[in-house]
């Protein structure tokens, strides 16, 4: 068992937390739906970080980047996805604000 | 010595992450994501994670930046009234976030967690491309689907309205 690396865990975690709150935060007071997805990413950052630096301090790089890079792929279409509904939101009401979305027509 | 180097670089990361949500601009917000993202990928390459961090730099500061900015350049701009009485607004209600993160990184660094974390054996000799490649089942099939919804995803973001 290797426990030589914990120490530094505990500095990362504190920064994780950090970003995960600042994306938090922009996510809950934010009307504008890129800001939104902005928010979101920031979250997701903050999760691929801490998968890494827990991948370090248990000396199982391989798996960890194994997943991230899995992790990565499916943000980037999930990214996609979200840009285009935005986009056609965007077409519909003719704004990016959600507090003017009112119809659910698609 | 190392430690010292990872906090200075969290410490930027923190500060372009408060300038990606902070900014007014949505371009430039967009662009201080991708300078997030490229930091993330300098503390890949500093915990060992070499591919990650090439992918991460690669895709999340580079996909996505582009993808965010066409976005935005389909969108039309705020006019300048817009502009000032969206700027109060905002400055109202993200004032208080650098404080709040301030506050919170000081309170987690006074507390003394004491990690009795029970750590796997290490597994110095795995090899990122035989997890990826060998280890993995019907999961493949599932990233396929998965890829092939943001093929969709393009074919929405590209779409051209119907012109009468």
């Amino acid at each position: 068992m290797n426990t030589d690396l914990v120490p530094i865990f505990w500095p990362f975690s504190i920064f994780i937390i950090m970003l995960s709150v600042i994306g938090l935060y922009c996510m809950l007071v934010s009307y504008n739906l890129i800001r939104i997805l902005i928010g979101l990413e920031l979250i997701l950052k903050a999760l691929t970080l801490l998968i890494i630096a827990v991948g370090y301090i248990t000396h199982h790089t391989a798996l960890t980047q194994a997943l991230v890079v899995t992790f990565i792929v499916i943000e980037v279409v999930f990214m996609t996805v979200a840009i285009g509904i935005v986009l056609g939101i965007r077409r519909l009401n003719n704004s990016l604000d959600v507090r003017k979305i009112r119809t659910l027509k698609g | 010595m190392k430690i010292t180097v990872d906090i200075i670089i969290l410490v930027i990361m923190i500060i372009s992450a408060l300038w990606a949500v902070m900014t007014r601009s949505l371009l430039r917000s967009a662009i201080a994501l991708a300078f997030t993202s490229a930091i993330v990928s300098i503390l890949f390459f500093r915990l060992n994670a070499l591919l990650a961090a090439v992918f991460e730099l690669s895709v999340c500061a580079g996909l996505i930046t582009v993808l965010f900015i066409s976005t935005i350049s389909l969108t039309h701009p705020l006019t300048w009234k817009e502009i000032i009485r969206h700027m109060r607004e905002r400055l109202r209600r993200f004032v208080w976030l650098p404080f709040i993160i301030v506050a919170l990184g000081t309170a987690l660094s006074l507390v003394k967690i004491k990690l009795n974390l029970h750590l796997p054996e290490p597994d110095p000799q795995g090899d990122m491309r035989i997890v990826l490649w060998n280890l993995r089942g019907i999961d493949i099939i599932g990233q396929m689907v998965i890829l092939l919804c943001g093929v969709f995803g393009v074919v929405i973001l590209l779409k051209e309205t119907n012109t009468k």
